[in-house]
């Protein structure tokens, strides 16, 4: 390939690889069940609020005031009981990575 | 010169789709890992895509015969007239965009000695590890009487397939006179989509209370129990009062055969139920792909090892969605979701020579609708058990039960929601 066009095709793909995988780092098994309702890489849909970029803290905290009902919700508290707090804590990390 | 049909064009089109895919490699004199996927719905469309974004570096062909797809969930709601079959149609041109190699064909044989399948289309098509997510069939005949010619009088529109049947059941409510009956025969366990004939049953009720006040439904259950059964019976009685009459089987609401000149339901103690339009949810097994391929245990579906999702018959072949045995978890397309992504990742771990992921968690919500503003939804988190799943203890379940004045804000906010998971979903599927 000639070198000039070797360069645009480097162009076309630094520009099209993000948007592929928009954050670009692979998102964890455990993670991926949340993108049936939240969205692609926590951005939210719809009425289903983002996740994405909440700080770990606030994500763990708000989850474990999910699992004792001390907060409201329709289905969170029903799910926030199925996780452990290492599964939890693999959640806060990826989804607080994420901007 | 031979006339080149419709069919051999196609064949000819998918094996050019499949020469340039493997062309470059054979080029450079590397063969990538082949991972094939056979099915679009759900499953095999949340495979692909996943597939082709967590490992760039193995091809990923997905073999569907429709060139667009048409979901189950959201199809009741066609039936009540609130949403088109256009609505829940979406095409492949996602999953091509992403770069995964689309043939429209049926695969015809799977060889799982050779690593083969055979197209209808008249190609060979090998691979490495194969994702099947071939999804149910209809066990044409368990119903006496209810064959596919059958089904052009009393619908199943339980495959969507072209969206003909659900359709064909659409213009029947819509055609039946107020004071009409509709009948609803219902299958044992196990089957596709557990709460989908109790949202069925709302949604055309939903529409008969606006449009033909008078009409009733019969619901002929061959089982005692249903899912969120305490829900749907509270929003029966509160939002259709009189309207449903729904019969278990130890009631005699087993539908043992069908009449469809004479229009009539029998059920198993020989109660014929003379109906104006009847909507039969036929007894399934897995699809025919499945059964042929020797994967299937006399149940109809397909044992698979909880962890992978190989099938325990054949190395090599992952069998994900309705098709498999994944009790206590639902035949349901979050589940066919939610699986595939593990069952893709033990497939390429295999290939690659690695542990597949340890530890994996399998999720579920099922939404139903069940009037305007009106929704509920069942939870479940499963995981992998020393003999199949298991639900994780203390989680899941249903919406909290109560008077609609006290849980308005629950079921409007659960309706909107699931309005959200279907779009969310979709796009987490088809790209």
């Amino acid at each position: 390939m000639p070198r000039k066009l070797c360069w645009i095709a480097a162009l076309l793909t630094a520009s099209i690889a993000p948007a592929l995988a928009d954050p670009s780092k692979p998102v964890p098994l455990i993670a991926q069940a949340c993108a049936g309702c939240h969205g692609q890489y926590g951005a939210g849909q719809g009425a289903t609020p983002p996740i994405a970029g909440t700080p770990k803290e606030d994500f763990v905290k708000v989850w474990a005031a999910f699992r004792a009902n001390e907060r409201p919700a329709t289905i969170m508290n029903r799910i926030a009981r199925g996780y452990t707090d290492e599964e939890v804590a693999t959640l806060a990390d990826y989804f607080a990575s994420l901007r | 010169m031979l006339p080149i049909s419709r069919r051999s064009f196609s064949s000819l089109a998918a094996a050019a789709a499949l020469s340039t895919i493997t062309a470059p490699h054979v080029a450079r004199g590397q063969t990538r890992p082949r991972l094939v996927v056979v099915g679009g719905g759900f499953g095999g469309a949340s495979a692909s895509r996943y597939a082709r974004l967590a490992f760039p570096g193995i091809d990923v062909t997905l073999i569907e015969p429709r060139t667009s797809f048409i979901t189950c969930p959201y199809g009741n709601l066609v039936l009540a007239g609130a949403k088109t079959v256009n609505n829940i149609t979406h095409s492949y041109d996602g999953l091509k965009g992403l770069g995964v190699n689309v043939v429209h064909d049926w695969v015809d044989a799977i060889d799982a000695t050779a690593k083969t399948l055979r197209l209808r289309g008249g190609a060979t098509v090998g691979y490495d590890k194969l994702i099947l997510s071939p999804g149910i069939a209809i066990r044409w005949g368990a119903v006496n009487g209810y064959d596919e010619a059958a089904a052009e009088v009393f619908p199943h529109a339980w495959i969507p397939g072209n969206g003909e049947q659900t359709a064909l059941l659409r213009r029947q409510l819509e055609a039946l006179p107020d004071g009409g009956v509709v009948g609803i025969a219902i299958p044992g366990n196990p089957f596709r989509c557990p709460p989908g004939p109790y949202e069925r049953i709302s949604m055309i009720a939903s529409y008969l209370k606006k449009h033909k006040p008078r009409a009733k439904i019969l619901a002929l259950d061959a089982k005692e129990a249903f899912s969120k059964q305490s829900l749907f019976t509270d929003a029966w009685n509160e939002l259709y009062p009189g309207l449903i009459e729904w019969v278990a089987s130890n009631r005699d609401g087993r539908v043992v055969r069908v009449d469809t000149r004479e229009k009539v339901l029998e059920t198993e103690f020989g109660t014929k139920h003379k109906v104006d339009v009847a909507n039969v949810i036929p007894p399934q097994s897995a699809a025919r792909i499945a059964i042929d391929a020797g994967l299937t245990n006399e149940s109809g579906w397909v044992p698979v090892n909880p962890r992978t999702f190989e099938a325990t018959r054949a190395q090599h072949i992952h069998v994900i969605g309705d098709a498999n045995i994944g009790q206590p978890m639902p035949k349901s397309g979050y589940i066919a979701n939610s699986t595939s992504k593990q069952a893709v990742a033990a497939a390429v771990a295999l290939l690659q020579g690695r542990e597949p992921p340890a530890s994996p968690v399998y999720f579920n919500t099922c939404y139903s609708h069940v009037g305007d503003e009106y929704g509920i939804s069942v939870v479940g988190v499963f995981r992998p058990g020393d003999n199949g799943f298991t639900e994780t203890p203390n989680s899941g379940g249903v919406s909290p039960r109560g008077p609609l004045a006290e849980r308005r804000e629950q079921r409007r906010l659960e309706a909107l929601y699931a309005d959200a998971w279907y779009a969310s979903i979709v796009k987490d599927a088809f790209g």
